[in-house]
């Protein structure tokens, strides 16, 4: 008998042609055939309006941001061909990392080529074998990732608990080294990590504390560095993992940090050394988006305003929602299980509105989620469209009455 | 009782409460294939007895418990 490695994804292709069968449009094979703006493309020929593209402060067409990446192609060339630490450091990656620095007032800043080897490479570089990564159990895969990569003891705690955080800190052997690792936004339900207590139970075992921010960077906290700034606590931080493929509109990952020991990472941290850098138009286009984002407190209020009024329409509507209130400008529609999800889907996009379906195992509790981010750019028309579709999607479908 | 014979007692305890099916649990009884649990259940199962015997389960280590013995093997290793 010939061995098929592949035979462990039967399960799978199975559910999934089921699925399909049905003649549901294919959740995970969208084209996006022309993109107009930051909220409206054209999918299967239809004018569709974006609502889960991350893309929250809409700096994918802002007429600054794309003329530096026009420059920066003209004047450095579309690809730099190396690593950061042989001949793939440009003068734009190092000013990329200056306006990261301003941006978060921190002292150091290191570059990656996407969010994931960010916390791939951070993780993986600073815990070992010998040390343990406290961690909230809905974490994003690529802490998960960095975790394994690094073979550190892995210790998970219940979402969002600080009680059960401050119990397992208290059992980690003496003189054993500790990382905290948590989430300012997490990304499936929309809610906030409550930092205040978690940073202070996480410093008070002595351990040194890495932030997730990838999706608050922009908005949450006054200067838009984070639910660590808004909850007062980015001082106790040690590390800010983000990303430049969210607010700030491009592709790349980041990490920014105070210790003083910062800079040797760039020579031992895996994921860093051994990939090419970003194309210099990348680099460019991420450091304008940074600049402006520092300026951006007017389209931050209209982003809440329209946070709070999907949330509510929604409400009312009477969809069940991930968080009670908005927390963040994600809100997560909760469906009964995978077929009435993608059915859902589907009846969402024939309507002209693209959400993400999200399912198991990338959700808490085997949950299947409509996704729904909202963008700085949507317009209060939009939005009321919007809960337009999500009402005749739901009839239809049956998920509302 | 043995220590061993007393935790293994204490573990069973434990285990009742997810067992919703009803299953004989014996050293060989796995908590996947036997006891049917899913990720969830094993979150909150490793939580109660990380609580009761004041002790972390690593993922690492959890990822080599398999069976009931196995995990009562597991908790008695921290006492030495």
């Amino acid at each position: 008998m010939m061995t098929d490695l592949f035979s462990k994804f039967d399960a799978l292709i199975e559910q999934r042609e089921h699925l399909l069968s049905t003649g549901l449009t294919d959740p995970f094979n969208l084209v996006m055939e022309r993109v107009e703006s930051p909220t409206v493309a054209i999918c299967n020929g239809q004018r569709t309006i974006l609502l889960g593209t991350y893309n929250y402060m809409g700096m994918t067409f802002d007429p600054d941001v794309i003329a530096s990446g026009k420059q920066a192609l003209d004047d450095y060339g579309s690809g730099t061909t190396g690593s950061r630490v042989l001949n793939g450091t440009y003068a734009g990656h190092k000013a990329c990392e200056e306006a990261l620095k301003t941006f978060y007032a921190m002292d150091h800043a290191m570059v990656f080529s996407t969010g994931y080897q960010a916390n791939l490479g951070i993780i993986s570089t600073i815990a070992g074998k010998d040390d343990y990564i406290v961690l909230d159990i809905d974490s994003h895969a690529s802490i998960y990732d960095g975790c394994a990569l690094g073979n550190a003891n892995i210790v998970p705690f219940r979402h969002n608990d600080v009680e059960a955080l401050e119990k397992r800190l208290k059992r980690i052997p003496d003189g054993a080294k500790t990382l905290v690792v948590l989430e300012g936004v997490y990304s499936m339900l929309g809610d906030i990590a409550p930092l205040k207590e978690m940073v202070a139970v996480a410093k008070a075992a002595g351990a040194m504390v890495l932030v997730d921010e990838a999706h608050s960077m922009g908005f949450i906290g006054e200067h838009g560095r984070g639910v660590a700034e808004a909850h007062g606590v980015i001082d106790d931080v040690d590390f800010i993992i983000g990303t430049f493929s969210k607010s700030v509109g491009t592709v790349g990952g980041f990490c920014v940090s105070n210790h003083p020991k910062f800079e040797i990472l760039r020579l031992v941290c895996r994921p860093y050394v051994f990939t090419a850098s970003l194309p210099p138009s990348v680099v460019a286009t991420a450091a304008t988006s940074i600049g402006k984002l520092m300026h951006g407190a007017d389209k931050r209020a209209h982003l809440w305003d329209n946070s709070q009024k999907l949330h509510a329409g929604l409400k009312a509507l009477g969809f069940t929602l991930g968080t009670e209130t908005p927390q963040s400008a994600i809100i997560a529609v909760i469906m009964p299980d995978l077929e009435k999800g993608a059915a859902m889907w589907d009846a969402l996009l024939r309507e002209g509105l693209y959400v993400n379906l999200a399912r198991p195992p990338a959700t808490p509790a085997n949950m299947t989620l409509l996704r729904c981010s909202l963008c700085a750019e949507h317009s209060a028309d939009q939005v009321d469209q919007i809960l337009g579709m999500f009402e005749a999607a739901g009839r239809a479908t049956g998920c509302i009455d | 009782m043995t220590d061993r014979a007393e935790t293994d007692a204490r573990v069973k305890a434990l285990i009742e409460p997810f067992n919703k099916k009803g299953v004989a649990v014996g050293d060989a009884t796995r908590f996947a294939q036997d006891l049917e649990w899913d990720s969830l259940t094993v979150l909150d199962f490793v939580a109660t007895i990380e609580d009761e015997f004041d002790i972390l389960i690593t993922m690492n280590q959890q990822a080599e418990i398999e069976n009931v013995g196995q995990l009562v093997d597991a908790v008695e290793k921290p006492k030495g």
